[in-house]
């Protein structure tokens, strides 16, 4: 955790504005620049950016591995359940035109809704996952380290005996 | 576009599409079970679904004809076209009837090789490359080549690294490191070839080709398509990652990869060889595929050399599997349609083939807990059934007759024959190689069958699960060394539709 006043402060200021500003860069993504890519991204910089100010520990907390390994599957079910949604209504895999019975154009509209938030799910949370990957090991190097400086303490200990 | 049909849903006409999101569905799922063979139950229902629908997309093919399949409704040259022959019919079946052999042996070897915590992401990785695989070889578009190619290349790095072994860490960041390496050539390939025709549907770029093909970017895409293919199939001197990837991860991952990874990279090879600058006159002179063929021949004679003297049993079947690719690539490079007979009847049989060793290596280091050949002293009187697996299979890897070894070896001597001076001089080095061969697998057999077993520990024979898979795949190898009428009858089929002949 970083205890210097100006980072945790603006932190705070900014995380709801980039987790809206990921949220809107989804959405809107079918009428102006975006997607699910891109949004993702957005979105997992703000829970990473709080991970460095306020501990891995806390952002695990919040959004704990399990919830995000889960996030990474259903994001990929969201995008495959389109298709095979298609398949089933009698067209091809993702043809989003049969999503919508009257109105094909409305129908791959809400196709590349769905399937973009299905990438934007699985970006975000594997941009987390890999985060406290990485994050995660210097942890166990510090303790590793750490015990081996416990074993070189207790050597000393056993071997000024003699 | 076209419109949407509200026709109902159809199983049929959706299986090329199914053959690929079947596992890309079940392995986010799979990733959900966390109870004890959940996964592995799972797997195993998902691959057989994958095979049936592969069988039944060949009877479809071999009866009907070419089966196109239009990915979204977008007809190509602009989508993505799902495109099923001959050819990628049978490399969908291998692959996707490996899978569901080697699955039930998996069960075992996972266990004991696998922490259990990652077991779920294990068999979410083998749905996954099962996926980019058939994905690879059903696609009808160079740039969805591509990217089922990642999505099998990213799982296998992980199967690789699944073991307890940590110098499969290694072997899978330096496959990581090559196999990126060829995706990258394979994707300046494809953009070339994107530059120079505006389009990426395999059968439109053949079409487009032909105008343009007189040219320097031409000419490097296909450099480039072939390096970088030859580096995933691993042809040698582009081998270094296949022998430590294969010895130091999970005996279940060996098996598997092995038997399909390797094919399905040699099936895309033959694709932009044959189909996509098949006809073009530019490439008459300067044929990639005959030029691989020295590298071919030197693959197949130092694979079994650098085979003899390994003293780590899965390091030597990988060794042996460097100069098995390098019979398939000869096959291809001598061309025709024996010679392509040979190279891809060879890919099923070196499958079933090398499969099956490596089961009987798997149930070995279950046992035993070593890999070391001194250390299988005495198998054969302490685990009979696996190591008489393992020799049968061993004499069909040599070539012995009444084995699908024969019958590769048989076609690519005739292939060779055709060819002159030169081709008399392949043939004799073929003989040569399984000669080496004979050498290698009678190492084993000295001793397994006459030294003593270490009287130090018991060793009981390996479970049933990895029993019966073996003992399938033995049999197969003299069955369809008998009864050729699949395997060569479909690999001619397919080697005369690469060619352009109608039968």
């Amino acid at each position: 955790m970083i205890e210097h006043l100006v980072p945790r402060i603006l932190a705070k200021l900014l995380i709801p504005f980039i987790l809206l500003f990921g949220l809107y860069v989804q959405f809107h993504g079918d009428f102006g620049p975006g997607g699910g890519f891109q949004a993702g991204v957005i979105f997992a910089a703000g829970i990473i950016l709080y991970a460095l100010i306020y501990g891995l520990d806390r952002a695990r907390s919040v959004v704990t591995p399990g919830l995000v390994s889960f996030l990474v599957a259903l994001g990929l079910l969201i995008y495959a359940g389109v298709g095979v949604a298609t398949m089933l209504l009698g067209a091809e895999f993702l043809n989003y035109g049969a999503l919508d019975s009257h109105d094909p154009v409305h129908g791959q509209h809400l196709g590349i809704l769905i399937i973009e938030f299905g990438v934007g799910t699985t970006v975000a949370a594997v941009m987390i996952t890999i985060f406290y990957q990485f994050a995660g090991r210097l942890k166990i190097t510090r303790e590793l380290e750490a015990d081996d400086e416990d074993d070189a303490d207790e050597e000393q200990v056993t071997e000024s005996p003699r | 576009m076209s419109t949407a049909a509200n026709a109902g849903f159809s199983l049929l006409a959706n299986l090329p599409a199914l053959q690929v999101v079947v596992p890309m569905v079940a392995a986010p799922i799979c990733t959900f079970l966390r109870f004890r063979n959940g996964p592995w139950a799972f797997a195993l229902l998902v691959s057989a679904a994958t095979f049936w629908i592969a069988a039944t997309l060949l009877m479809q093919v071999l009866s009907g004809g070419v089966i196109s399949y239009e990915m979204g409704g977008w007809a190509p040259p602009v989508g993505i076209e799902y495109r099923v022959d001959e050819i990628n019919a049978f490399v969908l079946l291998i692959v996707s009837g490996i899978s569901l052999i080697a699955l039930p042996y998996a069960l075992r070897s996972v266990e004991r090789e696998v922490p259990r915590d990652k077991h779920h992401l294990f068999y979410a990785a083998w749905l996954l490359c099962l996926c980019g695989m058939l994905g690879i070889t059903i696609t009808g578009d160079a740039f969805n080549i591509f990217v089922f190619l990642e999505i099998s290349s990213l799982s296998t790095y992980m199967l690789l690294a699944s073991g307890r072994d940590p110098r499969a860490l290694t072997a899978a960041f330096q496959y990581l490191v090559l196999g990126t390496l060829g995706a990258t050539f394979i994707l300046i390939g494809v953009g070339l070839l994107y530059i120079m025709t505006g389009t990426l549907n395999i059968a439109d770029l053949a079409d487009r080709l032909g105008p343009v093909s007189d040219t320097t970017s031409v000419r490097a895409a296909a450099a480039f398509l072939t390096v970088g293919i030859a580096l995933k199939f691993a042809l040698f001197p582009a081998h270094f990652w296949l022998p430590n990837g294969y010895t130091y991860s999970p005996s279940a991952v060996g098996v598997f990869l092995s038997a399909t990874a390797t094919k399905v990279s040699i099936y895309v090879l033959l694709r932009f060889q044959f189909t996509v600058f098949g006809d073009i006159p530019a490439f008459a002179e300067l044929d990639f595929a005959t030029l691989l063929l020295p590298f071919a021949v030197v693959a197949f004679l130092v694979g079994s050399t650098v085979a003899i003297f390994q003293t780590d049993l899965k390091r030597l079947l990988a060794w042996s599997s460097i100069a098995q690719i390098g019979y398939m690539v000869a096959g291809i490079g001598l061309g025709g349609v024996d010679g392509l007979t040979a190279g891809i009847v060879h890919l099923f049989n070196h499958a079933i083939t090398k499969a099956a060793l490596f089961m009987a290596a798997g149930a070995i280091f279950l046992r035993v807990g070593s890999m070391h050949i001194d250390k299988l002293a005495g198998i054969g009187k302490t685990m009979p059934l696996t190591t008489l697996a393992f020799v049968l299979a061993g004499l069909s890897l040599i070539g012995v007759p009444t084995t699908v070894g024969f019958i590769s070896k048989w076609y690519l001597i005739l292939a060779a024959l055709q060819h002159g001076a030169i081709g008399y001089a392949i043939a004799a080095l073929v003989l040569a190689s399984s000669l080496l061969a004979v050498i290698y697998v009678w190492r084993i057999v000295e001793v397994a069958y006459f030294r003593e077993p270490a009287t130090d520990r018991e060793v009981a024979e390996a479970p049933l699960s990895m029993l019966l898979p073996l003992w399938a795949l033995t049999i197969g190898c003299f069955y369809f060394g008998l009864e050729t009428g699949y395997s060569v009858d479909i690999a001619r089929a397919a080697a005369q539709s690469l060619l352009g002949i109608t039968p």
